[in-house]
């Protein structure tokens, strides 16, 4: 299939709508306001539904209601805009409904910054919401990636009944590259997969008292509260299948710099360069950053490997509390941040893998 | 013999209400029952219920239910309506879920012109969390977050959500009712008809505010809480059409 040329955030949209997402709401903020552009113009022309919600607030149920009735359904924002979201978020994951959303994250805390940065992490994988849910949350590098993973998100919503998170950046969000786009699914197709939820969905069911559709956020019977938590950690036990990570060069390694998204995008081209002065340097990229793929870090030579490189643009340094309980005190970890906007830069890293490499 | 009443199909035999004695939230569900009995409905019925008392009876019904954020509810009856247009959304929120936390949804869903039924029950007060100052709460009127009761200059005045819709262009069908005396329960029982009939119709935002007692919280006799009603509430709260086109 030919490639076309796309901004991110409108190919994440487009992978939506070929993934059989027809509902979108969304409210307008820097820097993800192509996806809710792309979805206005895009819905009327494959039978689906856009709506520009009064707040976060308000477009999320949506969201919560649209996926509720059957519907693959989505919704974006940027990070102090997730936070707003976070209440139906944790509705989603309480009532098991299957949503996709996308944080095209901020440079800090409060309003932040509008330019790219990653200092959503913590609230992307830790707690994204009130109540202790996990979700699965997937971290493209390329606009190629989003445009997958953002395709994959809602076979794995649908098949866990949960809310899956694409945790991306201003890089990735604005950037344009060329993408091969995944197969539209067809009217048939999405029939089906909306046919398949008819029993929980609600939708109006025939009179059968055991039988109506019952969507619950939460639980009055403290026995039965505790079992549907106990539901719920088993399904996210069971997603260590799911684990998705790229290690690069690892095996002989000397420094392996540990990153995700757009700064393991230049981290790798730092261990390509590295490699190419003879410096043995290797890669470690989390693909999914929750579950995070800690098992990858055994695969280290810790006999030859002089430090982890914990590369992020977040200050205070966030993924490098998981990168620490993958390398389990086995090497030094030490870390080459940047924040507030402020783009991670080939030198920085180049000259932090020096500095270890040079000890 | 001929049957003329008969318990709606919509309320499961083998449950308990978990209402107060006295409450007209199980007056106004049973309404919502006989209605769609009546036009054929249960079926296609699904309840957006609030947080509070109004979710109260999600336990005991037959048909589909989903609860809400507290306030959210018209927004997820706006996701479910615009992706399920053939079935019948509505939510069923108190004064606190609508008027208050939700008040910013409210107003949105219903200047979309959302094609959805709202019920809306005033009680004046917050029942699930004990008899905190509700938005709609009379001056004067003791709750627990206003022991000396409603002040206009530290709390502001009742709101009268029937009125701010009014405002807008877009709502079709506004009616303020309540369920003190029987005529106002068959008057309310037909509000809730005229709200159901509009949507199926396509005919966009209805909203049924129905002005009830909360015996518990306002420290009355059921029996004193219709007095109260009657001489309290109606006054602030006029009954009747609002809008209707």
């Amino acid at each position: 299939m030919a490639r076309v040329l796309m901004k991110g955030c409108e190919a994440i949209a487009e992978a939506a709508v070929r993934a059989g997402c027809r509902f979108f709401a969304g409210y307008p903020i820097t820097p993800q306001n192509e996806i809710p552009e792309y979805f206005a113009r895009r819905m009327p022309e494959v039978g689906g539904t856009f709506v520009q919600g009064e707040s976060e607030v308000a477009s999320v149920n949506m969201v919560y209601g649209a996926a509720a009735a059957g519907t693959r359904s989505m919704t974006s924002s940027s990070s102090p805009g997730i936070a707003l979201k976070s209440e139906g978020i944790s509705y989603c994951a309480a009532a098991r409904i299957p949503i996709v959303y996308a944080n095209i994250s901020r440079g800090g805390p409060g309003v932040g910054a509008i330019q790219p940065a990653q200092q959503d992490y913590f609230q992307a994988t830790k707690a994204s919401g009130n109540g202790g849910f996990e979700m699965l949350v997937l971290a493209p590098s390329t606009v190629q990636e989003a445009v997958d993973l953002t395709y994959a998100a809602f076979d794995y919503a649908d098949r866990d009944r949960n809310p899956v998170l694409i945790l991306a950046d201003g890089v990735i969000g604005t950037m344009m590259e060329p993408v091969e786009l995944p197969p539209m699914k067809t009217d048939e197709e999405i029939a089906a997969i909306k046919a398949g939820k008819a029993k929980w969905a609600c939708t109006g069911h025939q009179l059968d008292y055991a039988n109506r559709a019952w969507i619950q956020p939460g639980q009055w019977n403290t026995q039965i509260m505790q079992q549907e938590n106990e539901k719920a950690a088993a399904l996210y036990a069971s997603w260590e299948k799911d684990v998705q990570v790229e290690e690069y060069l690892v095996e002989d390694a000397e420094v392996v710099i540990a990153a995700y998204g757009v700064s393991a995008r230049i981290g790798k081209s730092v261990v390509d360069l590295c490699r190419a002065a003879g410096k043995k340097a290797g890669l470690i990229r989390p693909i999914t950053v929750h579950p995070f793929p800690y098992a990858a870090f055994d695969h280290i030579n810790y006999s030859v490997c002089k430090a982890v490189l914990d590369v992020e643009m977040s200050i205070p340094a966030q993924l490098v509390q998981d990168v620490r309980m993958g390398v389990k005190g086995r090497c030094p970890v030490e870390t080459c941040l940047c924040s507030g906007g402020n783009i991670m830069s080939r030198e920085a890293v180049l000259r932090a893998v020096d500095a270890i490499l040079d000890k | 013999m001929e049957k003329i009443y008969s318990r709606t199909t919509t309320i499961q035999e083998d449950k308990v209400s978990g209402f107060c004695p006295g409450c007209m939230h199980s007056t106004v569900v049973k309404l919502i029952g006989e209605v769609l009995d009546e036009m054929g409905l249960v079926d296609k019925a699904v309840m957006v219920t609030g947080i509070g008392c109004c979710g109260l009876h999600m336990d005991y019904i037959a048909y589909d239910t989903i609860t809400a954020p507290h306030g959210r509810a018209t927004a997820v009856a706006t996701g479910m309506k615009r992706t399920s247009p053939d079935s019948l959304i509505f939510t069923y929120q108190g004064d606190g879920d609508f008027a208050s936390i939700g008040l910013g949804e409210s107003i949105s869903a219903a200047n979309r012109g959302e094609n959805i039924s709202v019920i809306f029950i005033n009680n004046g007060i917050y029942g699930m969390t004990g008899g905190q100052m509700a938005p709609t709460t009379l001056l004067g009127m003791k709750a627990s977050t206003a022991p000396k009761g409603r002040i206009a200059e530290e709390h502001g005045y009742p709101m009268h959500m029937c009125e701010i819709l009014n405002q807008l262009t877009a709502p079709c069908y506004l009616e303020r009712t309540s369920c003190n005396t029987p005529q106002n329960v068959i008057k309310t029982k037909n509000a809730i008809k005229k709200a159901f009939k509009n949507q199926i119709e396509g005919k966009g935002f209805s909203m049924v505010e129905i002005v009830t007692s909360c015996p518990t919280n306002w420290g009355l006799d059921p029996l004193d809480a219709l007095d109260f009603i009657e001489q309290k509430m109606l006054p602030e709260f006029p009954l009747g059409v609002v809008r209707d086109r």
